[in-house]
């Protein structure tokens, strides 16, 4: 930091790294001040991928909407169906059959699962190193031929329904999942081996990029991230929703506020998510997964309503105001990655390139969800 | 016609160095793939050829009829200088040496010296091409390049410094030589001489993988952070010698490993000796500089200078004082 | 000073692991498919373009022309039209267009198909240059597929 507060005299330079760059993932834009090495000013600059979600909800019904939901956070699609569902049956009163919520539950950590190795991998492939990337993949392909057996889709998948699903699970998802869930048991030691006990990555990852709880808090930061700060936040525990209080899960929290403890939360989420869906698939009653009478069209009546799910990367809540017509009159979205975003150009300020991009990388963006 | 003499040994060595290097880059980029491939359990090239092996021949194919694109804004001179400021110190050190006892360009009293100085140069270009591309990640990579060369080049003299204690000689064949016999008698199992001697050929490759810009050490090109560093702007056939006089630098520190720490073309047994001794070993190295890339994440900057300066620098000095001590013991008595 | 060593220790040990667990990978067989010479089989639920069903007994289309597709569309890709023959109750299809670069692959349409005259192809090597390639004329090709 000193090296930084005495050339402040210098001359500084600009880099524009992005909006295509290896290592944005995307089309993030950051305008970075340098000196030399070292990050004078980030200043991310973003847009290039806003699609007007927002103002799409307004123009369709509510049942319109849903595949966009799967189109924000391409990566935990089925977290965003999920909180789009429950908002909208919150407005509209549709209880939800016990079977469904299991499946929603099942499938909503799978998709987390699969998500967190997309990020492993591509956090790893940030530092330099491509190999950890394609084992994920590899484990995350098996996923998602799962999901695709299922879903029907790989990637933005708009499978659940107001009141349900999409389509009930079969005998196959069921030992497929166990199967999965035992195979990357057995495939968890061999990523820690190879990435998280690394003496290179261990030396560039400890102590680099602190955000503190503060800094979380100023900005609103969710999920990973204030977990890594040390903040014990998680909404399936703290505003339980669908059938999350029935299980028993552990909210992993690492209080080293760098870039390690963002990985190891990660990496323990795995786990975590290993074990709700194995406890869910115990629990898992028959049942139909849809109620017995949905309103072919919904229009929930007029008022304000708010929902919250824990997505991949934090909160992700939905606020919608109703007129009672078949449309929604305003559907505010709140994606954590903006928020985690937003942190950044205070957390990057004096670090030297290469532990800014790494600091980046342990935010775990996904751009579309910033624009939305 | 006499080989050996004067001019036409010059000319034949000259070539088929040339040669040697052209095919060894070629098929290295090969080796790379296809053992990346392997590694992340795909198969890597396989369309061109059998098993992909008419590939180099291809890329080849495909960076040359390429348009040798000079950006507007960079250094003309510089910006066309750079690659082969790479390649041409590689194939230059290659003249030394020494495939087999016979096999070799020119036996030079100094070649490992000569090898030294040309390796510097190769730097050079690095820095050149940063310089001349006027891209700013180019001018970051180049700056790297140069602190890092600097900061390895250390270690690394040093722990020559020590064999070349034991060999009194700079000539690389003579080197050889004095390895003759079963392998203990290999510079890297001569514990009689330092009990350090096996780590001190790790700390040479270690240096080795930093002086050629390898992964972990590939601060310079970082393509995570830093685009393709010094090589941004580089199109076609520039990118092409930059690539060549990469994997000749390679070649030629594990070449030289091989010589000062592994008996170069000594059998191990002590029998039947040559070149193909040399080779076998010599693509060991290699290919485990292959396997390094593919299995680590990217070292941090001040990561890599403290390596140097605090566990490898510390070591090759402590190496060096163990083998004269050694060796001044064996003259007392 | 003991620390140190100890982080030179266990940091060599790890990069052997690493180097370890890269070999041992390095020499089991591949998992890619080598996709245009192999293709996946999609499962049954696979949602691709959406395509008419065949009435078996009429051997048409069983569209009953309600337009319900093309009102739960939220991306409006889907035409229906359809007119009433001399003496029949029944609308019959006549047109079905679905454009296909708009499409999201929702599955409304499906849903909200009450005689079931829509599912999912199984079709998914769609690419071409054209953007009139992806206009389908759902009809024409159900028509060819008898």
């Amino acid at each position: 930091m000193s090296v930084f507060a005495e050339s402040q005299t210098q001359e500084t330079f600009v880099v524009n790294l992005g909006p295509q760059h290896p290592a944005t993932h995307g089309v993030l834009r950051v305008k970075l001040t340098m000196d030399g090495e070292y990050i004078d000013r980030a200043e991310p600059i973003l847009g290039y991928i806003h699609r007007m979600h927002e103002k799409n909800a307004e123009v369709g019904t509510w049942a319109q909407f849903m595949p966009n939901t799967g189109r924000m956070d391409y990566l935990h699609a089925l977290a965003y169906n999920f909180g789009y569902s429950i908002a909208v049956e919150r407005a509209a009163g549709i209880e939800v059959p016990e079977r469904a919520e299991y499946i929603r539950v099942i499938t909503c950590e799978l998709n987390r699962i699969s998500s967190h190795l997309l990020w492993f991998g591509a956090f790893v492939l940030d530092l330099g190193g491509f190999t950890p990337l394609l084992y994920a993949f590899d484990d995350r392909e098996q996923l998602l031929d799962l999901l695709e057996t299922v879903t029907g889709s790989r990637l933005t998948y708009c499978y659940y329904r107001f009141g349900g699903l999409y389509n009930d699970i079969d005998e196959n998802f069921v030992d497929g999942s166990r199967a999965f869930i035992k195979r990357l048991r057995s495939r968890m030691p061999m990523y820690h081996n190879l990435v998280t006990k690394n003496i290179i990555l261990m030396k560039r990852l400890i102590d680099i990029g602190p955000i503190s709880a503060e800094m979380c808090r100023k900005y609103g930061a969710t999920g990973p991230v204030l977990r890594g700060s040390g903040i014990n936040f998680d909404v399936r525990k703290n505003e339980p929703y669908s059938v999350y209080p029935e299980l028993d899960f552990d909210v992993p929290v690492y209080s080293e506020c760098d870039c390690m403890a963002r990985y190891m939360v990660r990496m323990d989420e795995i786990d975590q998510s290993m074990r709700i869906i194995e406890q869910a698939l115990d629990k898992l009653p028959d049942g139909p997964i849809k109620p017995e009478k949905v309103p072919k069209l919904i229009k929930p009546p007029k008022g304000d309503y708010y929902a919250a799910v824990e997505a991949a990367r934090g909160t992700f809540s939905i606020r919608l105001v109703s007129d009672g017509t078949n449309k929604p009159y305003r559907l505010k979205l709140r994606s954590p990655t903006f928020s985690n975003l937003s942190l950044y150009e205070e957390a990057s300020k004096g670090m030297l390139l290469a532990d800014a991009l790494a600091l980046m990388g342990s935010l775990d963006l996904v751009i579309p969800e910033i624009d939305r | 016609m006499n080989l050996q003499s004067e001019p036409v040994w010059l000319l034949v060595s000259l070539v088929a160095v040339i040669a040697f290097a052209a095919l060894n880059a070629a098929y290295l980029v090969w080796v790379e793939r296809k053992g990346a491939g392997h590694i992340q359990r795909r198969i890597g090239p396989k369309e061109v050829g059998p098993f992909g092996l008419l590939q180099p021949l291809a890329d080849g194919a495909k960076l040359m009829s390429k348009q040798l694109l000079v950006p507007k804004g960079v250094d003309p001179v510089l910006f066309k200088v750079a690659p082969i400021l790479v390649l041409v110190p590689a194939i230059m050190s290659f003249v030394t040496i020494p495939f087999s006892e016979t096999l070799v360009g020119r036996d030079i009293n100094l070649g490992l010296l000569m090898i030294f100085a040309f390796a510097s140069v190769n730097v050079l270009g690095i820095l050149i091409g940063g310089w001349g591309s006027r891209n700013k990640y180019a001018v970051i990579s180049a700056v790297r390049a140069v602190s890092q060369n600097i900061a390895y080049e250390v270690p690394m003299l040093v722990i020559v410094l020590s064999i070349v204690m034991v060999s009194h000689t700079l000539n690389l064949n003579e080197i050889v030589r004095q390895q003759a016999g079963f392998f203990w008698h290999w510079n890297i199992f001569r514990l009689d001489l330092s009990l350090l001697m096996p780590v001190s050929f790790l700390v040479f490759f270690v240096c080795m993988l930093a002086e050629t810009n390898r992964a972990p050490f590939d601060m310079a090109e970082a393509e995570s952070e830093l685009i393709a560093g010094a090589f941004t702007e580089y199109s076609g056939m520039g990118f092409g010698v930059f690539f060549m006089g990469e994997y000749a630098n390679i070649v030629i520190g594990c070449a030289l490993a091989v010589i000062l720490f592994l008996g170069g073309w000594q059998c191990p047994f002590g029998v039947a000796s040559g070149w193909w001794w040399f080779l076998i070993k010599l693509y060991a190295l290699i290919w485990s500089v292959v396997w390094i890339r593919w299995t680590y994440p990217r070292t941090q900057f001040y990561g890599l200078l403290n390596l140097s300066w605090k566990i490898l620098i510390p070591i090759a000095f402590v190496n060096l004082i163990l083998t004269s001590a050694q060796m001044k013991l064996d003259n007392l008595f | 000073m003991s620390g140190y060593f100890k982080e030179l220790i266990s940091g060599t040990y790890s990069l052997a692991v690493g180097l370890g667990i890269t070999i041992k990978y390095f020499t089991q067989p591949v998992v890619t498919m080598q996709y245009p010479m192999e293709h996946v089989k999609m499962t049954p639920r696979y949602r691709g373009h959406i395509e008419l069903v065949r009435d078996e007994e009429t051997g048409a289309s069983k569209c009953i022309v309600c337009g319900m597709c093309q009102k739960s569309c939220p991306s409006g890709c889907i035409t229906v039209a359809g007119k009433k023959p001399e003496g029949s109750k029944k609308k019959v299809l006549t047109t079905y267009r679905l454009d296909f670069t708009k499409c999201s692959l929702c599955g409304l349409c499906v849903e909200s198909c009450k005689p079931g005259a829509l599912d999912f192809s199984k079709d998914y090597n769609l690419a071409s240059p054209r953007k009139e390639d992806y206009i389908f004329d759902l009809l024409k090709r159900l028509e060819e597929k008898s």
